[in-house]
């Protein structure tokens, strides 16, 4: 298997804007999936009976197949990007949702109660103490959700979006490696960018957790 | 200052925590809210800020009915120091004592200008400010809960066994920095412990509270020691209860003569007339002197301790003032018995 590097060099335009869209999918997708997940996470986390029912049901969506989801979605949104973006979304929650509630009863009450006797009301609380002490957390899962997302991105090719997906599909059909590997090598790339990323955030977000003394 | 009247709290399991609770807790002072676990001190203390509700009966701060008050507003009203401290991990030591004044809005300048401030009042070096709680020690993680709980100025602080988790030399160390505190701030300390001694250490007033919620006796330190109002509270009080009462009195008004002069034992004194041993010919033995501010119980220790039977007496400086004979000291340790069973 050879690599035609002049076929790369012709491609950078199409290689750059392909990247860029499979980003925009992965990260699109992400966000929704806090979005969703941070307010159902708090509701799972303060009412035990529907803890149950939302952690379940995130993990029946998870067990659906890509594709499967992509065919239901057609007749609701089409062969759109919005398609894809919420076709990820729901591959998202599974792991948004339970690292989410597992961060906010990792919080110890002992703190919890301190707020609330020093005078704070329980959203004050919710922002100021529970969501920056089960952030570690929180970023595990967002960590997995992104990583994850970057890479199912290319199954949406089914659905004429893809991303870097595209050049799989097209190196295949012209039995031609070339696009294939350079969309592996981006695709690889992307994930570990992303995630390096995502630790530097982390890490600037939480002051108190470095050098433990 | 603090008003139960008729309180009684039932938890939804059925136990109950306090059983018709009336006590007046008198503005400035500490009052210590003393008794084994289960007893319904901490449950006591809790209702003051309305983190436990009372089942019926009312309570008043400052004349005001706390159950009418917005719970949130109350609580930022009156100052709480939490057993271990109960800091936020992810707040730097200056922004935990800030964290009252936040609330009410200060403004964040302000607010930590007043938190540097108490970092100094509470004993701690200004640098500890930047730091997060679990660089700190247990006392000194326990002085930044003092602190936080003093920040916004609160008439009355609530304490629930704040020094209950630190080693001994530590917890001695923060109870006479609170004693020093309050004398500067003069509060109105409710304060929870399961130490009698620590209740006897700090305490203006004590009320011991036995299982089932019963308060069984509410009254200074002394009158408990001296006058205990049934078999429980002497039980509680424990075999040591008759030293325990010394440990309140001081040496001052004991009489003292001259130290002995050509007998067996020596008081060698250094340049200064400081007392440096008991000595004979051939042996050297320790001697521990006592200011006019130390207690009846170490006047008496040191009696049963000193090879002559004499407590070596100095004054501020450590320059020997005088000695007392053991006589002397027994005949105040009974009369110290004797006259708080009078006055009771």
């Amino acid at each position: 298997m050879t690599i035609d590097w002049s076929w790369i060099g012709d491609h950078t335009d199409d290689l750059t804007t392909l990247t860029v869209s499979h980003l925009q999918a992965a990260l699109g997708a992400v966000f929704l999936g806090l979005l969703i997940s941070l307010p159902l996470a708090v509701v799972a986390h303060r009412i035990r009976p529907l803890r149950g029912f939302l952690l379940g049901l995130s993990n029946v969506l998870f067990t659906i197949p890509s594709i499967a989801i992509f065919v239901l979605l057609l007749p609701v949104s089409g062969l759109t990007r919005t398609t894809t973006v919420i076709g990820l979304t729901v591959y998202t929650l599974v792991v948004l949702l339970r690292n989410t509630v597992e961060g906010l009863d990792s919080v110890p009450v002992k703190t919890k109660e301190a707020a609330k006797a020093m005078g704070s009301r329980p959203l004050r609380t919710l922002l100021t103490v529970e969501f920056p002490l089960a952030l570690p957390v929180i970023m595990a899962g967002v960590r997995i959700a992104t990583v994850m997302s970057i890479s199912l991105v290319s199954v949406a090719t089914y659905i004429g979006d893809g991303g870097l997906g595209q050049l799989f599909t097209d190196g295949f059909q012209r039995n031609f490696p070339t696009p294939v590997i350079a969309g592996v090598v981006l695709t690889i790339l992307l994930a570990v960018v992303a995630d390096a990323l995502l630790v530097a955030v982390q890490y600037a977000l939480t002051p108190w957790l470095r050098r433990r003394a | 200052m603090i008003q139960f009247d008729a309180v009684h709290k039932r938890f939804p399991n059925g136990t109950t925590a306090v059983h018709d609770l009336s006590l007046e807790i008198p503005e400035g002072g500490v009052t210590v809210l003393v008794g084994s676990s289960g007893c319904g001190k901490t449950t006591t203390l809790r209702m003051v800020n309305r983190m436990v509700e009372p089942s019926s009966g009312t309570i008043l701060v400052g004349g005001k009915d706390v159950q009418r008050q917005d719970a949130a507003d109350l609580r930022r009203s009156i100052g709480y120091v939490i057993q271990q401290a109960g800091l936020f991990p992810h707040r730097t030591v200056l922004d935990n004592i800030a964290t009252v004044p936040l609330l009410l809005g200060w403004g964040r300048r302000k607010a930590r200008a007043r938190a540097a401030e108490l970092l100094e009042t509470v004993g701690l070096a200004a640098d500890a400010g930047r730091r997060y709680p679990h660089q700190l020690s247990g006392g000194q993680q326990q002085r930044v809960g003092v602190a936080r709980a003093l920040a916004a100025d609160p008439p009355v602080l609530l304490m629930d066994e704040p020094f209950g988790a630190v080693d001994p030399v530590v917890r001695t160390q923060l109870q006479d920095e609170l004693l020093r505190l309050q004398k500067e701030l003069n509060k109105t300390i409710v304060f929870v412990t399961h130490d009698i001694d620590e209740a006897v250490r700090l305490g203006d007033r004590i009320a011991i509270f036995r299982t089932g919620g019963h308060l069984v006796q509410c009254a200074p330190p002394a009158e408990i020691l001296a006058r205990p109002a049934d078999d429980f509270v002497a039980d509680f009080l424990g075999a040591e209860r008759g030293l325990k009462l010394l440990s309140l009195k001081t040496l001052a008004a004991v009489p003292q003569g001259p130290a002995p002069q050509g007998g067996t034992w020596t008081l060698v004194l250094d340049e200064a007339r400081r007392p440096l041993h008991w000595a004979t010919e051939d042996v050297r033995l320790p001697v521990r002197a006592l200011k006019d501010t130390d207690s009846l119980l170490s006047a008496l220790n040191e009696s049963v301790a000193s090879p002559t039977g004499l407590v070596v007496r100095v004054d501020a400086d450590g320059r020997l003032t005088g000695v007392s004979s053991r006589d002397d000291i027994h005949e105040h340790a009974s009369r110290a018995h004797a006259e708080v069973g009078v006055a009771a």
